[in-house]
């Protein structure tokens, strides 16, 4: 039977947590973990992302680990959100990916009861509370880190919002990085970044500091010659989100290594 | 002591049916017909923000007639189940089929209700396939919950009967896209012709939309009155 009483609500997550308390155990609220934390799950490495001239390029890596093991070669950490926004998850997969499959229903959610869009900053605060609410799990080290960009039409640019533990909300205005190898990825976008950058040296700062986090961390997962994998590199302009091709980051990496090569 | 009133339950019927009518008569119609790539919904309504076909889901869309206020409460209420399902399941598990069953057990539960007055609505639930060996399903869902699949075309509203002969005199499948729009709006606009003083469908006196079974994970597409514009171009 159709229940129209709760009409006017554009929470996705409230809804679920109203009427199908059992869909949503994991999220705000105490449940079986707090003694013991499990030790069989996949972790997500580096996504990062960087504003250019036509928007911003949202990009991670392909790896997840399980303890010291490689857990899975191909996850996929980049999520398309709504036209004109996506996100990168880093941290424990599970929470992560169900964090970004929450989050884009949330967005369709809205924008086809209202008939609008959510605007990029309403997107960006409903995805705080999705942080926070996995909260109890944050304080056992399950953390779940997003990075959030997407293209604004009213401002006309590229933006990034990077996200702590607690679901607290900050903006960056050229680039970040976060996960396991985010700081080696920061290190190469902060020697690379550039006001108005063209799409193409965008293209290639982003993966070369991919490659870097590879480099120098364990965890992340650098391009895969052999298996035909590659890091997931997301354009979003006004035109809206569109993946990079992968023959097209197989190129960008094979320039790369050509010039790294030593003799 | 006064003799208890007597109605039989076919008088009590026979009237709630009328009250209906007697409402979906003033309702502007919609028309949904099968096309080359999907379905194509199409209603007289000159207003921007106010719709009459609306999405649902990924393959769903509905198409309503008849008071505003309820039929767009069961399109929120669509839309929340048709999410809920699809984020519990697997979004190909929300069909067509199982949102007008829940229509129509809601407004059959109305209909039937002694105190409650009968939802005067009539609605379309539009769905297409990625797989076009599926091809497209129409559901019409009356009032009292009763519903039936149509085949290639379907109409509700007030003139719906009129337009539906209309339709299957000049109705022709695998039509491209601006083919199947100049004939819906060439049909209400000969239905109108009838009743008042001829006048032309513009791009900005109609609403169309379409499911296009070719597209990505969302069918759904709105066109604007700029898009209108251009496939009447294109169409003449």
């Amino acid at each position: 039977m159709l229940k129209l009483h709760d009409y006017g609500t554009t929470d996705f997550l409230q809804i679920l947590k109203n009427r199908y308390p059992d869909q949503v155990g994991n999220w705000n609220q105490p449940n079986g973990l707090q003694d013991a934390v499990p030790q069989n799950f996949l972790e997500g490495t580096t996504v990062l992302a960087l504003v250019y001239d036509e928007g911003v390029i949202i990009a991670g890596d392909r790896q997840a680990t399980e303890g010291y093991q490689v857990g899975e070669r191909r996850i996929q950490k980049v999520y398309k959100i709504d036209r004109h926004s996506a996100i990168a998850v880093a941290g424990v997969a599970g929470p992560c990916i169900e964090t970004a499959k929450l989050f884009q229903v949330q967005v369709e959610f809205y924008e086809k009861i209202e008939g609008a869009s959510l605007s990029l900053d309403g997107q960006a605060n409903y995805l705080s509370s999705l942080v926070r609410a996995n909260l109890s799990l944050a304080m056992q080290g399950l953390i779940v880190l997003p990075i959030f960009a997407g293209y604004d039409l009213k401002q006309g640019k590229g933006r990034i919002f990077k996200y702590d533990a607690l679901g607290g909300r900050y903006e960056e205005d050229s680039y970040y990085a976060i996960g396991s190898g985010g700081k080696d990825a920061r290190s190469t976008l902060k020697k690379l970044y550039q006001p108005d950058m063209s799409n193409e040296s965008a293209l290639k700062a982003v993966a070369e500091a991919l490659w870097d986090a590879a480099d120098e961390d364990i965890a992340t997962g650098g391009p895969d010659l052999i298996r035909k994998i590659f890091p997931t590199l997301t354009l979003i302009t006004e035109a809206g989100v569109s993946d990079v091709p992968d023959d097209t980051v197989a190129a960008l990496y094979r320039e790369l290594v050509a010039r790294l090569e030593q003799p | 002591m006064s003799t208890p009133y007597y109605v039989s339950p076919e008088q009590i019927w026979e009237d709630k049916k009328d009250f209906v009518r007697r409402g979906i008569e003033q309702a502007k119609e919609v028309v949904a017909l099968e096309y080359k790539d999907g379905l194509l919904m199409v209603a007289e309504n000159p207003r921007r923000t106010t719709f009459k076909i609306s999405e649902i889901y990924d393959k769903i869309a509905l198409a309503s007639t008849g008071r505003v206020a309820e039929y767009e409460a069961l399109r929120v209420a669509g839309i929340r189940e048709s999410e809920v399902k699809g984020f519990t399941y697997y979004r190909e598990d929300v069909t067509g089929k199982w949102l007008t069953n829940l229509y129509s057990q809601h407004m059959g539960a109305i209909a039937q209700a002694w105190d409650a007055k009968p939802l005067e609505i009539e609605l379309l639930v539009c769905e297409v396939d990625g797989n076009p060996a599926v091809g497209s399903q129409i559901y019409y869902v009356d009032f009292d919950g009763t519903y039936h699949e149509e085949e290639k075309f379907a109409v509700i509203g007030g003139r719906a009967e009129a337009i539906t002969d209309i339709l299957k005199e000049t109705y022709t499948e695998g039509l491209e896209l601006p083919a199947a729009l100049q004939l819906a709006s060439r049909t209400l606009e000969r239905v109108e012709a009838e009743e008042s003083e001829p006048y032309q469908i513009s791009p900005q006196t109609i609403e169309v939309a379409c499911l296009d079974a070719t597209a990505g994970r969302r069918k759904f597409r709105r066109f604007s009155i700029e898009d209108i514009a251009e496939i009447f171009n294109h169409a003449s």
